[in-house]
């Protein structure tokens, strides 16, 4: 029962999100400050989830050559730097990591 | 162009099909990991539906699995989703003269996939038109195009729910060693490194890892939150010092990709 109250909430949030000048408060604008920082909001968010999962293999720092999951990361942002295409990353990132010992 | 409101439909679903092929993965590991996490999947199924957002529900089922309390669980969904007020602004002007029925069932489909690309067509048909100026804009020729938002968001709901289908049916015989839970860092590092193209994009990346490496020990993936906020306020503040006159009204030529 928690968990179902636990995703209607979650659904309730981000549809209100998406309603918000689209449906409920039609007439107001963003200003030119807010519509800036929304900007960097998908940015700081991935990265904040992103650098942990790279450097942080069980918990403790780990920036070793030894550290697989962030040879696979360094990799897969080059990989993302130059082909654009998100595909890329996912599945060169993953064969790196497979492949390292 | 002559349109109807049925050339407009599959004109949103063929544009949104190329991005499919990158979301069907994406789908499928979240059902993988949603099972991971313990979800039953009956809830992990009605998680997409009634969710409907990729990275706010990878983040969940991990809060879920971690046993957050719900109030950070939900103010975690408000900060990684706020983006899409963005999104709402920027379609609010083509969607003015519909029925509230119309605009709040296209803001449940109003996601990053199907808003990239209405909002692409839209501004393109515009730039058709003689020269409009803001007030303007509301007297633009009535149009179907709001059928093309339409098809984008039911072709790439239907692409997730079905996606995520398959994650859950194979959930349950994917080992622990092949280490999938690590394509969700990957999937985001496609998502996140095309939008660093300048420097406050990237000092903005950069704060927001190191805070959250900083205080990771934090409970809960608080130094999610955190991380996000220290990453906009150094984007923010530089953008500020780096930036021309703000451009009033505002739009989204800028961020075109080329």
């Amino acid at each position: 029962m928690i968990l179902w109250l636990t995703i209607i909430g979650m659904g309730i949030i981000t549809y209100a999100i998406r309603l918000s000048l689209l449906g409920l408060w039609e007439q107001v604008e963003l200003t030119a400050v807010t519509h800036r920082a929304l900007k960097f909001v998908p940015i700081a968010v991935l990265s904040a989830i992103i650098v942990p999962e790279m450097v942080l293999p069980g918990g403790t720092l780990d920036l070793s050559l030894g550290n697989g999951r962030l040879i696979a990361g360094l990799i897969a942002i080059a990989v993302a730097w130059k082909s654009k295409n998100a595909l890329w990353p996912v599945a060169i990132g993953m064969i790196v990591l497979w492949l390292l010992p | 162009m002559i349109t109807t409101a049925r050339s407009e439909f599959w004109a949103g679903v063929r544009a949104e099909l190329p991005i499919l092929v990158g979301v069907v993965p994406f789908g499928m590991i979240y059902g993988v990991l949603a099972l991971a996490a313990g979800l039953p999947p009956l809830l992990a199924q009605a998680m997409s539906a009634i969710v409907f957002a990729g990275s706010a529900q990878f983040i969940g089922v991990q809060l879920m699995a971690a046993g957050t309390p719900l109030a950070i669980l939900w103010l975690t969904t408000f900060v990684v989703n706020i983006r899409h007020m963005l999104y709402s602004a920027s379609v609010a002007p083509y969607t003015r003269h519909l029925s509230r029925p119309w605009r709040w069932f296209l803001a449940y489909l109003l996601t990053d996939e199907a808003f990239v690309v209405a909002i692409l067509h839209y501004e393109e048909r515009d730039a058709d038109l003689p020269d409009l100026t803001d007030h303007q804009v509301n007297l633009r020729p009535i149009s179907y195009q709001h059928y093309y938002l339409l098809g984008a968001g039911l072709a790439l709901w239907t692409c997730w729910q079905l996606s995520t289908a398959v994650g859950i049916f194979l959930g349950t015989q994917v080992p622990p060693s092949w280490s999938l839970d690590f394509t969700l860092a990957l999937t985001f590092i496609g998502m996140v490194v095309p939008l660093l193209k300048n420097r406050p994009a990237a000092a903005a990346a950069l704060t927001a890892g190191i805070v959250a490496v900083a205080t990771h020990q934090l409970p809960y993936k608080l130094s999610l939150i955190i991380a996000a906020l220290a990453g906009i306020a150094m984007g923010v503040w530089l953008d500020n010092q780096t930036a021309s006159p703000l451009p009033t009204p505002y739009s989204l030529q800028q961020e075109k990709t080329p």
